[in-house]
């Protein structure tokens, strides 16, 4: 409707397949490649190979994995939990109260993952909490990095959230916690799938902090994947980074079923 | 266990009283000791000497060093460079999506969001074979010039980490964008042509005012994403492309120099919190009404994509 001549419009329709091509689909598209392609020497690449992909989720790629599922699951649990009850509480406090809140919580967006990173360092790598060289020092900076992500989630589910049904449950006399319990934190469910989704899939991508708090014994996927990438191996550092995007896929698959299930309700 | 039985709520169900401030309390408290704190102790160690006394040897050896300088330009100038970069190609993406309908156009913005969704380190291990020094654009080079023509080496240049921040954070800037140009009434796009105006003079009177508060909202997130990237940096692997974030890293955890790291992490710190008040405020203002204490943050256009993946 801007363009009204058909040249004009091929033009420009021609210009944004270019971009899209080079800018989403050509990254996109080289990692999958690289990750079943023998060698890439030229312009394309040559011998359709499994052995990456393999090699990917043998031992030590599947350790990592599972230690990246697992921060992933835990940090998300973490932050949901903490994160709705602070969208909760907020909603209902002061004002003042409740930017302090929401500001704190937004901290960790605004500041770079590895200053997070460093902080948790040498904050709990000295009494009265020791947490460095374990794996509750990386779980604990992924819930700190989505927490932001999911308080903001969660407070705009509640924004949502029409006022009528707690208001009814309140004057058949129901209290306080029957009204969080059975009718506000049900109908917030859809709200907390999409923030526990939102947190698996930033925490299985995070680099930056992991990468200044982890213990050798603890070592999440995309830390793997740059030791890879790192010492030239980029056909296995794609391979796995293909087997990272699956995984999460898959976990987030699992949680938007929940929150199907959840908006049916 | 007995002792602590009288605290315990006297009918069921009902929560103790407590004004609903108290409520606030337990995650507040969790946040400042988990966030708070560590920023803290960062301030604090960058303070310290080797035994433990106040000193400012640190700052004044880190401020005066010309690796300090170097990154601290290199960050600024990356920054910048992707900022423009992402808003300007990102309005072209938005305005074509929006404006120039084409079948199709859904796949197209669901494949933009994508990338929302996707580890910033992918666009770099994309790049090592799309132009690497063996990857697909030196062998059209090489086919294009003959065996002789070398590309230059732009995968370890600012230019290739300006390139690669570009792609990642364009959709950072479509998203809010596209949110903007939905309260566009068509029929004022349509009114403005029939009028006689060529698309030029339409999107620059009647989409471009539209367009300036998510394009704010957009620059000054990717902004401050860019100054924090670090995957992207770290991946690149060059040894002349040194950002804060990798300085901090380097320091803090190949050569072990934690008050040094955390010089450079406060100065971090400072810039970056700087910025995210001009965004937070600037934004709100903006928005005018200022009902909205959380401005819709373009980050949940992460949340959107939870659905696919991510942020």
């Amino acid at each position: 409707m801007l363009l009204w001549s058909r040249t004009s419009r091929a033009v420009v329709l021609a210009v944004f397949a270019v971009l899209v091509a080079v800018v989403v689909v050509a990254p996109l598209g080289t990692v999958l490649l690289a990750a079943v392609a023998g060698r890439w020497t030229g312009a394309l690449p040559a011998g359709l190979t499994g052995a990456h992909l393999g090699e990917a989720l043998g031992p030590e790629g599947l350790a990592s994995l599972l230690v990246s599922v697992q921060t992933a699951l835990l940090a998300g649990i973490a932050s949901v939990v903490i994160g709705s009850w602070a969208a909760l509480s907020a909603a209902s406090a002061p004002g003042p109260m409740r930017r302090l809140v929401l500001g704190v919580c937004h901290l960790p967006i605004a500041v770079p993952s590895v200053v997070v990173g460093l902080g948790l360092l040498i904050a709990f790598n000295r009494p009265p909490l020791l947490l460095g060289g374990t794996r509750w020092i990386v779980i604990l900076a992924h819930a700190v990095l989505v927490l932001a992500f999911t308080v903001s989630t969660v407070s705009a589910g509640l924004d949502r959230l029409d006022p009528a049904y707690e208001l009814a449950a309140r004057s058949l006399g129901a209290s306080e916690a029957r009204v969080l319990l059975r009718v506000r934190l049900p109908l917030l469910l859809p709200s907390l799938a999409a923030a526990a989704g939102l947190a698996v899939a930033l925490s299985m991508g995070e680099l930056g902090a992991t990468i200044m708090v982890y213990p050798p014994s603890w070592r999440t996927l995309p830390v793997t994947i740059f030791t890879l990438s790192d010492r030239g191996d980029a056909f296995l550092a794609s391979a796995s980074t293909v087997v990272l995007l699956a995984v999460t896929a898959l976990l987030l698959f699992a949680l938007s079923r929940i929150r199907s299930r959840a908006a049916l309700r | 266990m007995t002792a602590l039985a009288p605290a315990r709520p006297s009918s069921a169900g009902a929560l103790p009283k407590v004004p609903a401030a108290a409520w606030v309390l337990p995650p507040l408290l969790a946040v400042l000791g988990f966030v708070g704190w560590p920023l803290v102790t960062v301030l604090g160690e960058s303070v310290r000497d080797r035994a433990g006394a106040f000193s400012l040897a640190s700052w004044s050896a880190v401020l005066g060093s010309a690796e300090f300088h170097n990154a601290l330009w290199r960050t600024a100038q990356i920054a910048v460079g992707s900022t423009v970069g992402a808003l300007v190609l990102g309005s072209f993406l938005a305005v074509v999506l929006a404006f120039v309908p084409f079948p199709g156009s859904g796949v197209a913005a669901r494949l933009i969001d994508t990338v929302l969704a996707l580890p910033s380190f992918l666009i770099t291990l994309a790049f090592t074979f799309l132009y690497g020094s063996a990857g697909v654009l030196q062998a059209l080079v090489h086919a294009v010039g003959g065996p002789g023509a070398q590309l230059p080496p732009i995968l370890t240049s600012p230019l290739g980490v300006i390139l690669a921040e570009i792609t990642f954070f364009t959709p950072f800037v479509v998203r809010p964008l596209l949110a903007s140009f939905a309260m566009l009434q068509r029929e004022q796009l349509e009114v403005a042509a029939s009028l006689g105006a060529g698309p030029l003079r339409v999107l620059r009177t009647v989409v471009a005012p539209e367009a300036l508060p998510g394009l704010a909202a957009g620059g000054s997130l990717v902004l401050l994403l860019t100054l924090n990237e670090f995957g992207i940096v770290l991946f690149t692997g060059a040894k002349d492309v040194i950002t804060l974030p990798v300085l901090i890293y380097t320091r803090g955890v190949v050569s072990l120099d934690l008050p040094g790291a955390a010089v450079v992490a406060t100065a971090q710190v400072v810039l970056s919190l700087l910025l995210y008040g001009v965004y937070r405020f600037g934004f709100a203002r903006l928005h005018g009404d200022g009902r909205d204490e959380q401005p819709t943050d373009p980050m949940e256009g992460a949340g959107h994509v939870a659905v696919v993946a991510h942020q």
